[in-house]
Order: structure tokens, then sequence, then C-alpha cells
């Protein structure tokens, strides 16, 4: 009785940690990552939560344990050990980062049209009305009208400041994106415009993503697989609805618990 | 051609943390099996286990041992012991499930619900809708409810949405959690009407019905579930 796994995962990740001092960051968190899925990392604040996303997005030399990612071109590499500007290219290219705070994002002085566009000519496109005409096309496909293309995102609200981050990210296809907190902050009905927005774009495209999230019913929502985090420890993972509905850790239970019904 | 789903030795225990390792023994030694074409109900008291055994065939809740087999695009797979991507696929392409309550998305129309799970399979969205719109009209749910989020719907609209949901796909295994609990007598008979399409059509059914009259109506066997009851083995 096999597994159903005819392709590769796209993240593999090994014995992962990181220590401040002799403070545990996250300590031995492996997993791997398959193209298309969307792991959603759980946890209260101080969990490791904010610390392991930064490792596996190459932000954070972790203290020890590997990172890998398959290529566009099919090699595994390790991210760690390239070079900072091959690192720097696979983060403008073919990853994305979606901040909980759009203003770590995005460029806040320069035009919603700009923002969008700096992501293409990073990868080198170079034509002026190509890039324009890609910009207008993103805006739209996150709800945001055309005639704000030239608007600086300090003029935008905080659900929009969100979405033109998200086109910032997605314009140049990438496989996969690490968001953190991605709702935070925003009104519920924003809120809820926003997962439906990144529900649908994440299914178009057939993106690869891990949501770092405080919020159960977001984790719900949006991804199909849960890790549940506790002291910079794995403590539960699995599919998130047997997760959320049949917890097994007592700290996954505490949590499942401790939801507020509406 | 195998049976399409096979449950051997299945025990579940509901360990409670917060109550001091509290242990709630379900279900013990759960065996049986639901050929193709037939539509097996699950009976006994509240409290038997009969939802627990429905959620943990579709990976909902963990087994803690034994094994639930099925046949997914021609090999068996144990639910019980697959990865998460695997129970993926198998609800995707193999198992269906009714739940008794209708989770409800922000924002997405009663018919994109409906019509999402033959999405997800590959169908184009308009063909997907056009299926949607019979269901929802053979339930009986009134048009101008189509386009809007099911979260304020009626009981009874929502667990019509949930049943469409349901039936939309051809899956071979068929899970149904008293899908007429909340329905007036008409709508019940449209359900009743679904359910033997689907046992003509050589789905294997496995369902909870409460309603005496559903369920003499559609079930081929019942399955007493406080022969599963934890404790019996040893008695």
């Amino acid at each position: 009785m096999s597994e159903v796994t005819d392709e590769e995962p796209l993240l593999r990740v090994h014995g992962l940690s990181k220590f401040y001092g002799n403070r545990v960051g996250c300590q031995d968190v492996s997993f791997e990552l398959w193209p298309g899925e969307v792991l959603a990392v759980v946890g209260e604040s101080g969990s490791g939560k904010t610390t392991l996303l930064n490792g596996l997005s190459a932000r954070l030399m972790p203290t020890s344990g590997s990172v890998s990612y398959r290529m566009r071109d099919g090699a595994w590499r390790e991210v760690y050990r390239m070079s900072e500007a091959e690192r720097r290219l696979l983060m403008r290219t073919d990853w994305g980062f979606v901040h909980q705070n759009p203003a770590d994002g995005l460029r806040m002085t320069v035009s919603a049209g700009a923002n969008v566009g700096e992501r293409l000519m990073a990868v080198g496109e170079r034509h002026y009305g190509n890039i324009r005409a890609t910009a207008t096309d993103w805006l739209g496909r996150v709800e945001i009208a055309a005639d704000r293309l030239d608007d600086a995102p300090r003029a935008f609200s905080g659900g929009m400041r969100q979405r033109l981050q998200i086109a910032r990210n997605l314009v140049t296809a990438p496989r996969f994106m690490f968001m953190d907190e991605p709702t935070g902050g925003l009104d519920v009905s924003v809120q809820a415009r926003l997962l439906d927005l990144l529900r649908g774009l994440v299914r178009e495209m057939g993106l690869a993503a891990i949501v770092v999230t405080h919020d159960l019913a977001v984790a719900r929502l949006l991804s199909d697989r849960m890790v549940v985090m506790k002291d910079g420890r794995m403590v539960e993972t699995g599919l998130t609805d047997r997760v959320l509905d049949d917890p097994h850790a007592p700290y996954t239970q505490l949590l499942v618990s401790s939801i507020l019904q509406v | 051609m195998p049976t399409p789903l096979v449950l051997s030795e299945v025990a579940k225990t509901f360990t409670m943390h917060l109550r001091g390792g509290l242990a709630l023994p379900v279900v013990d030694a759960v065996s049986f099996a639901v050929a193709a074409g037939e539509c097996a109900v699950l009976g006994g008291p509240s409290g038997a286990g009969k939802s627990s055994i429905l959620k943990m065939v579709y990976g909902n809740y963990a087994a803690d041992s034994g094994q639930i087999i099925v046949e997914h695009h021609g090999r068996l797979v144990d639910i019980a012991a697959a990865a998460p991507r695997t129970v993926l696929a198998v609800r995707r392409d193999t198992v269906g499930y009714v739940s008794q309550f209708l989770r409800a998305v922000p924002r997405v129309s009663a018919l994109d619900i409906v019509a999402e799970p033959l999405v997800a399979r590959g169908v184009a969205a308009h063909a997907a809708q056009e299926r949607a719109r019979a269901l929802l009209d053979r339930l009986n749910l009134p048009e101008r409810l189509w386009t809007l989020p099911p979260a304020t719907f009626s009981g009874g609209e929502q667990q019509r949405v949930n049943i469409a949901r349901g039936f939309i796909t051809d899956h071979p295994v068929l899970l149904l959690d008293e899908p007429t609990a909340s329905l007036d007598r008409a709508n019940r008979a449209v359900v009743m009407a679904l359910i033997a399409e689907k046992k003509a059509a050589g789905t294997a059914l496995l369902g909870i019905f409460h309603d005496a009259d559903v369920r003499e109506a559609v079930a081929d066997s019942v399955i007493d579930v406080t022969r599963f009851a934890p404790g019996r083995r040893a008695a």
C-alpha cells in the first residue's frame, strides 16, 4: 500500500533549530512541503512561529539543521549554502513573502504600479508599457481599481495595502510564498475579503505556501496541513481539519478549546 | 472489483488532556465492509460512535488502530495510516462526505460552494456551475439564494447546499451524516431519490439516518454500532 506520491516535494526542512544564546527560538523542526500545498503554522505569541518562518525563508541563519528547496530546473539546493546573490534572486522571483505589516513589504513612497513593477524589473522586464499593463492587470486581480495605479500605498487603507503587497509578490509567478499573519490587524469584513482572495489565487496559481497565524479560523480556511508550535517545538502536525476537530496534543486541545464561538 | 470500503479492527479513544488525561473510549474492533451499490446505515443510540466512525473514514478523526481501506484510483489506500496529502487526494476523487452542518466560507456563493468539488477535479467552471444549478433546483432551493453566501440561510437551506455539494461528484464512496435531519417531506423525498440514483450508479454509501422512514427506504443493511462498544470484547 503506497502513498499517492508521483511528484517530489518543493521544500525539505530537516532538524532546524535556532537558539538565541541559551534561549530556544525553535528546535528540531522537520517537515516537507509539496507543490500546491498550504501549510499553516499556529501557536501563541512566543511559540517560535516567526523564528521558524524567518529561518525557513533565508532571513535568519539557523543554529543547526537544513532547508532545501527544489529549484525550477529540478535541482535541490540548500538555502543556506547558496551565495547571497543566488538567495536574493530566489527571494525576488520564485519566492514571495507577505508581511503582517504591509509597510514592511512595500515601498510606501512610490506608486502602487511601481511597487508591482519593481519585482518585474528585478526579473529582467524592461519594457515600460508591458510593466504598466501587467501591474494594472495585477491590481485588478487583487481588486484595486485601475485609477489607483499612480497613487502611493500610504494613501491606501490597510486592506488595500495588504492586497497590493500580495500583488507585488505574485507578479513574478512564484511557486512558493511565506505569509506572516496576512490578515492580522484587519477588520473582520476586510479579513474575509482578503482570505477569499488568497484562497482563490493560491488555488488558481497552484502556489505552495507557509502561513503563520495565531488565528485557527484563518488556518482552517487557508491551509491543507497544520503544524502546532509550542516553546519552539512542533507539538502536533497533520491534516488541518483533523488537528482542529480531533486534536491530540495537550497544547492543541487547549488552543482549540480556547476559540471564542460567535 | 474490490470492495470500495472495508474497515477492520478500527478503534478510537479520545484522551482529554484538559481533564487530567481522562480516556473516553468510543469504539473498538469496528469491522465491516460496504459493497458497490450498497447503502449501509450505522444504527444505534446517540453517543454510540456513529459519527466518529464516519469521520474516521473521511480522515477527519484519526483512528488509533485498525485499517480503513478504500480503493483509490485502482490502488488500496489505508486512510488510518495515510499521509495528509493522500487523504486529500482520496477526498477529492474517492470519498465524498455530506456533513451534518455546513461550514460556510465568507463571501463564497452557494452556487460556488456546490460547484467547488467539481472544479477541484478539473471540470470547467461553467460546466460545474451548470451541474450545481441543476442540483440546487432539484432540491428546491430558491434561485434568488444561489448567488448569496449561505451563512445567513436557514438550517434546511444550508443542509440542501451541503447535500448538493456532496452529491455533485461521482465519488465511489459517499458518507452521509444525517442528510435529511432538517428537511421537509418533499425535500426528504428528493434526497431519497438522489440516494437511489447513487446506488444504481454503483456508489458505496455509508450513512447515519435518525429518521426511520428514510432509513427504511434507503438502507440495504444496518450496522449496529453498539456491537463495537469498547469493553464488549473483554466481557
